[in-house]
């Protein structure tokens, strides 16, 4: 199986998918003769000419809801934000829009689009571009959002998402471009929305985690299992729908979660599964579920500080020994 | 040095008060846990009452001749220099009061039926109750007794976890995970004795694996162990239908509605394997008996429908058989209690089947050896009985009649012949189960006594 990376697999997927339906198209600023912000749509405009590859002006609001009403019509269009903190700006497009047209329109209207882009805390991009922005989008009825991990995840995620009927946020992440790792060749090969993954097994705790998050919670568990803590680690990949049953069999299986997430935690995605566990595997649990979350502050520029503010390893370490009543814990 | 109580035991569900016959051990005697403090009279039978504290007997509370309310202090063991005047005082108050509320201590699990009522007041001295008469001394924290709440824990005789004193609760709630707790309701591990290792003093998980591992300990051995890890029971919610039987059967026949199944057993065979297994040497007697009781503990085993228990809002469906064997005596008959019966061997059975009846006879049973029957037999076989119908003793569902064997003329394939036969006659409860339960059950007993190899392996 070829090594790419996480870049170059969202890059074949959008080129499987648009060679396997001429009704894909991406629309958003600098993705065609700039090849991406992020070179995510290197090679495209070339390969598929400006009718489907078409460059914006600056205006999120007007592109995407361009695209929403492209999908109105039939198409597939897949919408990218240079990166998702500008997708504030096509929020009632989204929220209004693509989320409700389906149910308002009493299912007469599909909105198959896409609208995927970087987000999350990267380095030093300060407040305004380090923000985790799946917290707005999954709250919203009607809305997939997904958070994929890993180059194989990216690619198999994201053709999942250009074939699926709703609209599905694809938020991607600035420091997972570079990521190399091994993803199948085979232009049918998929990973379906909704389904979580137990990426490292482990008996004592369970750790959900997703992105940047998920890498530290690995380095984490390797470094408890000298300890003698076993951790298993789930990553949920698609944030709505929630793959809870996966979630749950592991908890059963542990007795005990530690959930991560990068943004600040109230009312974040560490709430809403820490407290789908405690409803679902109550009797279950030997300790409460811990959380470990960024800090409620806005994301300082500063190095330090912007590290302070992020869940780290420790900080995730910690939370593992305190839930399984470690030393140190 | 702790100061053990010694209250009187809680012998039988019905048990409100006991009456003290005669103490064994007199006020300075030096006591052993184990030794027998005191013989008490109970509603059915003399109990032997075994000292759970070591130490010197220091104060008796109650006289030969005295009845008093289950809970009640009536004696105190210490070490010579412990000052036991605030325990004797603190709790002579309560061996006064005749505080029945404090003999209804719900059972553990049993589904929030007690009306409310009834005070759940138990003076502040008084300890939780033991249940099943396997804990009659609770032992005090050598505290001061004089702060509002009391310091009183039950005795962690029985597990080694709580020789320290236990983190457990001062008249509050036990602190457990949700994961401890469930294991613990399903290993019949006590909580208020556990110490916990969690934050706060919480018990967690691997606590209570560990109670529940290290079972009893050497001075304080309880008269069983627990032979299984599974859960002793469990509770199954009422169907309508259950729930609807269970509300009319009663007022249709008495407070426990009967009803019986008949059949008849060849006991050729059964009979030839007794003859053979008693013509060994080195090996206990076995009787027709003996084979009814390991033939049922077996079945019940495949039958737990019929090794359960009406519990008003639940039917309690026992993992464990305990049998109860009805004992004969001249002013009556006792029940004494086969415990784990399904895990014992014939001649296990046969040996503890005869110790018990004989010392059933002659009023020396155990407290423990009087209670907590999932199941019961009676054979009038040697009253040459063809059969009987036997009467439920609650909260029981069911008991087995056992007829004689008798030699009788019998259609076999190829014509008339000659065999042994036995009837056997189970009374159900019908709240509990239905007549193809209960007609099922009997004809899977009947089958193993018809193949009685089948009672070896």
């Amino acid at each position: 199986m070829p090594v790419i990376t996480y870049r170059e697999a969202l890059n074949l997927a959008l080129r499987e998918e648009m060679q396997r339906d001429d009704r894909v198209f991406v629309i958003g600023e600098e993705v065609g003769l700039y090849e991406g912000a992020y070179k995510v749509t290197q090679g495209l405009l070339k390969e598929f000419g400006p009718r489907r590859i078409v460059d914006t002006p600056i205006a999120e609001s007007g592109f995407t809801g361009a695209g929403i009403g492209a999908a109105m019509v039939g198409l597939r269009p897949v919408v990218e934000m240079m990166t998702f903190n500008f997708a504030l700006l096509a929020l009632d497009q989204i929220v209004n829009s693509a989320a409700k047209l389906h149910y308002m329109s009493g299912g007469q209207y599909h909105i198959p689009i896409v609208i995927r882009g970087p987000g999350g805390p990267a380095h030093q991009l300060a407040a305004q571009h380090s923000q985790s922005m799946e917290t707005y989008f999954y709250h919203v009825p009607g809305l997939k959002v997904v958070r994929p991990s890993t180059p194989a995840d990216a690619k198999g995620l994201l053709k999942s998402a250009i074939r699926d009927d709703n609209p599905v946020i694809f938020i991607e992440s600035e420091t997972l471009y570079a990521v190399k790792g091994e993803v199948p060749e085979d232009p049918d090969f998929t990973i379906p929305l909704g389904q979580a993954v137990v990426r490292r097994e482990g008996t004592d705790v369970t750790v959900v985690a997703y992105m940047g998050m998920y890498y530290r919670a690995m380095e984490a568990a390797e470094e408890l299992e000298k300890e003698g803590i076993s951790v298993e680690i789930v990553d949920p990949r698609t944030l709505r729908p929630m793959d809870v049953d996966t979630i749950m069999a592991s908890v059963r299986k542990t007795h005990r979660a530690v959930v991560v997430e990068a943004g600040a935690g109230f009312a974040g995605m560490g709430s809403e599964i820490s407290a789908w566990i405690q409803e679902h595997a109550f009797d279950d649990l030997d300790a409460p579920v811990e959380r470990v979350t960024g800090e409620n502050a806005p994301m300082p520029y500063a190095r330090n500080l912007e590290r302070a503010k992020t869940p780290s390893k420790d900080k995730i370490i910690a939370a593992i020994r305190h839930v399984c009543y470690a030393n140190g814990g | 040095m702790a100061v053990s109580k010694v209250v009187m035991p809680k012998l039988s569900e019905q048990m409100e008060t006991g009456k003290l016959i005669k103490w064994i051990k007199k006020e300075g005697d030096r006591v052993q846990a184990g030794d027998i403090v005191a013989e008490v009279e109970t509603d059915k039978a003399d109990v032997e009452m075994e000292a759970f504290g070591a130490g010197v007997l220091r104060k008796i509370l109650v006289q030969p001749g005295d009845r008093v309310p289950v809970g009640a202090l009536i004696a105190v063991i210490a070490e010579p220099n412990d000052d036991i005047a605030s325990v004797v005082a603190e709790a002579g108050g309560a061996a006064q009061a005749p505080a029945p509320a404090a003999t209804t201590e719900p059972a553990p699990s049993r589904p929030a039926a007690a009306p409310p009522s009834k005070p759940a007041a138990a003076p502040a001295a008084a300890p939780k109750l033991p249940q099943r008469g396997d804990e009659l001394v609770t032992r005090e924290a050598p505290k001061p007794a004089a702060t509002g709440t009391p310091a009183t824990a039950p005795s962690g005789a029985a597990h080694p976890a709580a020789a320290a004193a236990p983190a457990g609760p001062a008249g509050g709630r036990v602190k457990a995970s949700p994961l401890a707790k469930k294991i613990a309701s399903q290993s019949g591990v006590d909580l208020r004795l556990i110490r916990g290792s969690g934050p706060g003093g919480r018990i967690i998980r691997k606590d209570v694996e560990a109670a529940a591992t290290a079972g009893p300990s050497g001075t304080v051995a309880p008269a069983y162990a627990p032979s299984a890890t599974g859960p002793e029971y469990e509770d199954v919610a009422l169907s309508s239908m259950r729930a609807t039987i269970a509300k009319r059967m009663p007022l249709s026949k008495g407070p426990v509605p009967h009803f019986y199944v008949t059949s008849d057993v060849a006991m050729d065979r059964a009979w030839e394997l007794r003859e053979s297994l008693n013509g060994l040497a080195g090996q206990p007697k076995i009787s027709v008996n003996d084979l009814v009781i390991r033939a049922c503990a077996l079945t019940l085993l495949r039958h737990p429908g019929v090794n359960a228990s009406f519990q008003g809002e639940s039917i309690r469906v026992h993992h464990r058989v305990h049998m109860g064997i009805a004992v004969a005596l001249e002013e009556g008959l006792i029940t004494p209690v086969l415990r784990d019966v399904h895990a014992k061997s014939l001649a296990q059975i046969a040996t503890e089947a005869r110790d018990l009846a004989e010392r059933a006879r002659h009023r020396k049973l155990r407290a423990n050896e009087l209670s907590g029957a999932t199941f019961s037999i009676s054979n009038l076989g040697m009253f040459d009985v063809s059969e009987f119908s036997a009467i439920i003793n609650p909260p029981e569902g069911a008991i087995l009649a056992v007829g004689s064997v008798k030699v009788q003329p019998v259609v076999t394939d190829t014509g008339l012949g000659v065999g042994r036969r036995m009837k056997l006659t189970i009374s159900c409860d019908h709240r509990v189960m239905d007549g193809a339960m209960g007609a099922r059950f009997l004809q899977d007993v009947g089958r193993l006594l018809e193949e009685p190899l089948r009672l070896l392996v």
